[in-house]
């Protein structure tokens, strides 16, 4: 037996927010501590599993499977692929960045990262990591639920008690009720596949590689595959489900908006493309049509929100819901090119928008205000921050070097297969982004700096640094070196592409 | 002729009369103020009437005993075992209540009316059916107007009488119908009958409905459950705790014994009824709990919800959805029973019972606050708690039986439910005292709380993560309708 990595790297940060709930409550730093070891021993497990996955064989690897309730063929089986893996490595890379990030400056004027109550949100933050990790390894139905829901109650609690203080209550439960709501629609569908399956094959059980050769019929596809997708693109940002997304965004506190652009949307497109696109691959071509109008839309759409919002975090949330929309183009061409693509924008999106909320999480904690009017001149008084933000924007923008670039291109290249027209209308986004991205970064960096802020902002601590330079590596390096991940990913397409038969 | 199976079918009803009768003798002799001790007794007594039970009395084959009264079974073993489970708890959470848990005669009547659930757990004849729920309700209607000195209570004791009286008529006459028409009163033969179908089918449609009828009143469905709320609000909230929980699942273990065993052949035309009924049972519970601002009344409706919940396994007439009724159950009754015992516990030292009087909890009491996150959370129905994968199940086997609209109308009511169960946990984490000062004031739990809150909520843990063996219980206890 080898060792089990992939359960290790789901359940370190379980069991490490359970002994973080035993620290007494006014031990704050030593809950720090052990949200810090946790995260990075989880972070080099995952970079460990990442770079040991081995491209020539492909296929589903570190695989581990225990029985756990055989009578209804519920299994903890655990295997990643090359889909899953960068995933894994992203959901890693952004709990260890998050939890730097929250460490925080108890200085009196700035009172940055999480002060009240770290111990019960490390807790929190960390059950919500346990969660993220199960979906991306599982390879049961039944187990992937479980970690979705895992994944999903602890972000109620996270943005209601340390969120934004005017819209937390109101955000937090409507993006929990919305993902509820999207969740369960998908559960009713999961389990009809589930039913069916055994009537078509004998077989009860809820292992996805048995799904695979179910044999759902044509029809059967069709109605099912709409519910069961668009209930987990409801995570996934997908218009005309996004409405949550920036709300939620926006009250959150900077380490769960991280979390929450960064990888609970990649779980959501994850979960639809694994259980949507994959067991019912019939129903993905009949209903492609469709999810590429939603996806086109939200791309241009959440562009021009972005464009006109004059608060700088609703600016980043809705860029993130026009870059997911871009995932989920990609998803929909159901051709190489674009599957591959949005495979590596799951993760240059993760880490890019990990980014742009670190720091402007920053921003808001010293200025104390997001509206960017009022703000100015960040670049001299932060300016590793400044050069983060920067480099996060060349990525957002497809900037060639830069990881955006390496995931955007075969996006528009598959779309431009399928539909030349959409892929023609879904770059004027690229326009539209560039030109907030650069206005943002024109007035908040390098404008001139109102005078009431004059004197009160101070630089971002060391830990804030560590991060940044963190994120910001990530991106350049993938930008460089693309074969770090596309033949990876690559690997994982292939085997989409044989679920949808030939190419 | 006595045999050691008669005497094994029934070993824990005799356990549970000795610890009754010990109690009596023993109770007046201790002085007034260490009469709560008489908990400790209980409880203790009854956990080793559960060992004892298990060791020497497990069920074999099904087996009828005591001239057919009784039926030797798992699935009768399995639900004793949860209600003596229940009582115990129950029974560590009287204990602190001065009003009722400082009286010897509480203890007591829990455990008659214990008695009469585990009984109603294995009657397999109509006659011991009705004496068993009599048995267990008398001591109820005492019990939730224990508080002589304070008018809810009394409301809600005669109130509860007054509903158990009429409904068990209507069930005691569909009772004597049965036997009019058959000639028997045993479930086994009667279930003979019916697939010869010796029976016309409007008559037994009929005793279907006035049996329906008193054990609606038991599992409070809609339209049922008028009394649930204002007992429960009134009665002593252990009992309240007690009611919603064991009297409950002991409702559901006579429902599923009749209507699998003695009803199951003309399946289609209760069953849809039965599934309207679910549907209607958990929308009503919810829409009713949505503008609770009592926190025992909004645990109420919300049991109300659960019924229907439950009853979606019963309407898909299966082995999985027998096995996901009882999974179900078993899941519930420890997540109730640690809601309730929160609840027993704050107000015990705030005297406070509404859910704003919540605010500020997680800072006085982190623990107490997490295992309230707990049991919530299991309400609703999110994992790593039992809720959920007892939702999943009961969803599971309505999905395989055909009745993908009722999982719907199961699945919008979650929704629901996850709506007003996070609104009480945003009192507890996110709202602040009026008075930031109180808020260093913890909530000091006694020992018989500490205790009884631990093992549930890590109970409630257990069977939302390991839950294959509570499945494969569930499964045995399942079998033995087949």
């Amino acid at each position: 037996m080898n060792f089990p990595i992939l359960s290790v790297i789901t359940f370190t940060p379980i069991v490490a927010g359970i002994l973080i709930l035993l620290l007494p409550a006014q031990r704050k730093n030593e809950a720090r501590a052990v949200a810090l070891m946790a995260a990075t021993f989880a972070l080099i497990l995952s970079f460990w599993m990442y770079f040991s996955y081995d491209q020539a064989a492909a296929g589903y690897q570190f695989v581990e499977k225990y029985n756990w309730l055989p009578a209804l063929g519920i299994s903890l089986h655990f295997g990643v692929d090359g889909i899953s893996a960068p995933l894994v490595l992203l959901t890693g890379v952004v709990m260890f960045t998050g939890v730097l990030i929250s460490w925080g400056d108890d200085n009196p004027h700035v009172m940055a990262g999480i002060q009240d109550r770290p111990r019960e949100f490390f807790a929190f933050l960390f059950i919500l990591a346990s969660g993220v990790f199960g979906v991306f390894v599982s390879l049961d139905l039944f187990m992937l639920f479980f970690f979705y829901e895992i994944a999903v109650f602890p972000m109620y609690l996270l943005i209601a008690i340390w969120g934004w203080i005017q819209t937390r209550e109101y955000a937090a439960m409507k993006l929990t009720l919305y993902l509820f709501v999207g969740s369960v629609v998908s559960l009713v569908g999961v389990l009809v596949m589930y039913w069916t399956q055994y009537q078509n094959t004998g077989v009860l059980s809820f292992d996805m590689l048995a799904m695979e050769n179910a044999g759902f019929s044509q029809t059967f596809q069709n109605i099912w595959f709409l519910p069961v997708f668009l209930g987990f693109a409801v995570l996934g940002g997908i218009w005309p489900f996004h409405n949550w997304s920036p709300d939620g965004h926006v009250a959150a506190p900077t380490a769960v908006s991280m979390f929450h652009a960064g990888v609970l949307m990649k779980l959501g497109a994850f979960a639809a493309l694994r259980v949507g696109i994959m067991l019912l691959p019939e129903g993905a071509k009949t209903w492609s049509w469709l999810i590429m109008t939603f996806a086109a839309i939200a791309v241009v759409y959440g562009a021009y929100i972005a464009f006109v919002q004059s608060d700088f975090k609703y600016m980043v949330g809705f860029s993130s819901v026009s870059h997911m929309g871009l995932v989920m183009l990609g998803f929909s061409t159901l051709n190489r090119e674009g599957l591959l693509g949005s495979g590596v924008q799951m993760f240059s999106h993760g880490v890019m928008t990990a980014l742009f909320f670190a720091v402007v999480g920053m921003i808001y904690d010293r200025a104390h205000t997001r509206e960017i009017p009022e703000l100015g001149g960040m670049a001299k008084v932060m300016p590793f921050a400044s050069v983060g933000f920067i480099i996060g924007g060349l990525v957002s923008m497809g900037m060639p070097l830069f990881s955006g670039f390496v995931a955007e291109f075969p996006i528009f290249m598959g779309v431009w297969q399928v539909r030349w027209l959409v892929a023609v209308i879904a770059s004027v986004s690229i326009v539209i982004t560039a030109a907030y991205i650069m206005r943002n970064i024109r007035q908040v960096f390098f404008g001139s700096m109102p005078e009431k802020l004059e004197g009160h902002i101070t630089d971002i601590t060391v830990l804030d640094k560590v991060a940044i330079t963190m994120l910001c590596l990530l991106m350049i390096l993938i930008g460089w070196f693309p074969r770090l991940m596309v033949p990876l990913v690559q690997t994982g397409v292939d085997n989409i592409l044989r679920l949808l038969g030939g190419a | 002729m006595f045999t050691s199976t008669m005497f094994a079918s029934i070993l824990p009803e005799i356990l549970i009369l000795v610890l009754g009768i010990l109690i009596l003798i023993v109770e007046p002799f201790w002085k007034e103020e260490k009469r709560r001790n008489v908990g400790w007794l209980t409880t203790g007594g009854l956990l080793a009437a559960m060992v004892v039970s298990f060791l020497f009395a497990r069920p074999g084959e099904p087996t009828a005993t005591l001239g057919g009264m009784v039926r030797f079974d798992w699935l009768g073993f399995f639900f004793k075992m949860l209600f003596m489970f229940a009582g115990a708890a129950t029974a560590l959470l009287f204990m602190d209540n001065e009003k009722i848990g400082h009286r010897g005669e509480a203890y007591l009547l829990l455990l008659a009316s214990l008695l009469g659930m585990n009984l109603m757990a294995v009657s397999a004849d109509l006659v011991m059916l009705y004496l068993s729920i009599e048995t267990t309700s008398i001591p109820l209607y005492i019990l939730s107007g224990f508080m002589l000195a304070d008018d809810k209570s009394t409301e809600a004791g005669f109130k509860y009488l007054l509903f158990g009286a009429m409904t068990s008529a209507f069930m005691l006459y569909g009772f004597s119908l049965v036997f009019g028409f058959t000639g028997t009163t045993d479930l086994y033969e009667l279930a003979e009958l019916f697939k010869a179908g010796n029976l016309p089918l409007t008559a037994a449609l009929g005793v279907l409905a006035l049996i329906l009828v008193g054990l609606g009143f038991k599992t409070s469905f809609v339209p049922f459950h008028f009394w649930a709320p204002d007992v429960y609000e009134g009665a002593p909230t252990p009992v309240s705790g007690f009611l919603s929980t064991a009297s409950k699942a002991a409702g559901f273990a006579v429902l599923v014994r009749l209507f699998f065993v003695a009803f199951p052949d003309f399946g289609v035309s209760w069953t849809v009824t039965l599934a309207i009924v679910a549907a209607v049972t958990m929308t009503v519970g919810n829409l009713l709990t949505l503008q609770q601002t009592n926190i025992k009344r909004l645990l109420a409706y919300s049991s109300i919800a659960h019924a229907g919940y439950t009853l979606i396994g019963v309407v898909a007439l299966s082995q999985l959805g027998a096995t996901s009724v009882v999974f179900y159950l078993a899941a519930y009754i420890l997540t109730n029973l640690l809601a309730f015992g929160i609840v027993m516990a704050f107000s015990r030292v705030t005297g406070l019972e509404d859910i704003k009087d919540y605010a500020g909890l997680s800072r006085r009491s982190p623990w107490l606050a997490l295992m309230m996150l707990a049991a919530f959370l299991s309400l609703a129905g999110m994992p790593p708690f039992g809720g959920f994968v007892a939702k999943v199940f009961v969803f599971a086997a309505g999905v395989e039986a055909g009745y993908v609209w009722l999982v719907f109308v199961g699945i919008v009511n979650s929704i629901v439910g996850v709506y007003y169960y996070l609104n009480v946990l945003k009192y507890v984490y996110l709202y602040r005292m009026p008075n930031e000062d109180e808020e260093n004031l913890p909530i000091p739990l006694t020992r018989p709380y500490a205790i009884a809150l631990t093992v549930l909520a890590v109970g409630v843990i257990l069977i939302g993560t390991v839950f294959a063996p509570w499945f494969s219980w569930s499964g045995a206890a399942a079998l033995n309708l087949f």
